[in-house]
């Protein structure tokens, strides 16, 4: 049983590959202290979508469950004012 | 109680200068008419749409944000749906926050207005 485990700390490095070292991910919200995210700002909210016009996941964008919900809501306000577009193609 | 709402609307661009002007203060009056207090307008003039509406892929913006009653808005929607110059409508009310920073961007613009009108006066 333990050669098992013992193979397992086997592969040790130097230092950890840029790779796996994740820099900390943290929500932009609260370090900035952004209150309210305004539907009207398509600029902004353009950080928050992928390039079909998907809304990016919070694993991603590392942003806190309370704000991905008002980010969720004023995007779907945007893509109803065609400010954002439902679908789109290389947005970016 | 008086709670702030805010309306954005899009006019089809096929309307002429005075018959956008008529709209626009047509529904102005729907919501000064019942009660209601008109705290900012703007009018994002001709837009391009993120995708057709209507088989069209232009239109006018105007956005209206006003304090008043609930009962304004189930009046100001049916217009909407009733006027057929009006494309898409959404209206959403303003919570604390919301109205802070729609006060914050005000401020921002008119000190901006009063920058450029001093660079534009001392050139």
């Amino acid at each position: 049983m333990s050669t098992k485990a013992h193979s397992k700390q086997e592969v040790r490095y130097l230092n950890p590959p840029a790779a796996e070292k994740q820099k900390k991910k943290y929500c932009r919200f609260k370090k900035i202290g952004i209150k309210y995210i305004d539907y009207k700002d398509a600029g902004f909210l353009i950080k928050f979508v992928n390039e079909q016009g998907k809304l990016l996941p919070r694993r991603l964008t590392g942003t806190s469950l309370k704000y991905q919900r008002k980010v969720g809501q004023a995007i779907k306000r945007a893509r109803h004012l065609s400010l954002l577009p439902y679908v789109g193609d290389m947005l970016k | 109680m008086l709670k702030h709402y805010e309306t954005v609307f899009i006019l089809t661009p096929v309307l002429s200068q005075d018959q956008l002007a008529e709209a626009v203060d047509k529904f102005k009056k729907i919501l000064t008419g019942n009660g209601s207090r008109i705290v900012f307008e703007n009018n994002w003039g001709l837009r391009k749409l993120a995708y057709p509406i209507q088989k069209k892929n232009t239109g006018f913006y105007y956005l209206i944000e006003f304090m008043g009653d609930g009962s304004i808005i189930s009046k100001l929607e049916t217009e909407f749906k009733r006027d057929e110059r009006i494309m898409r409508y959404l209206t959403v009310a303003l919570d604390k926050h919301a109205v802070a920073y729609n006060e914050r961007k005000r401020k921002q613009a008119d000190l901006k207005k009063q920058q450029e009108a001093e660079t534009t006066v001392n050139e």
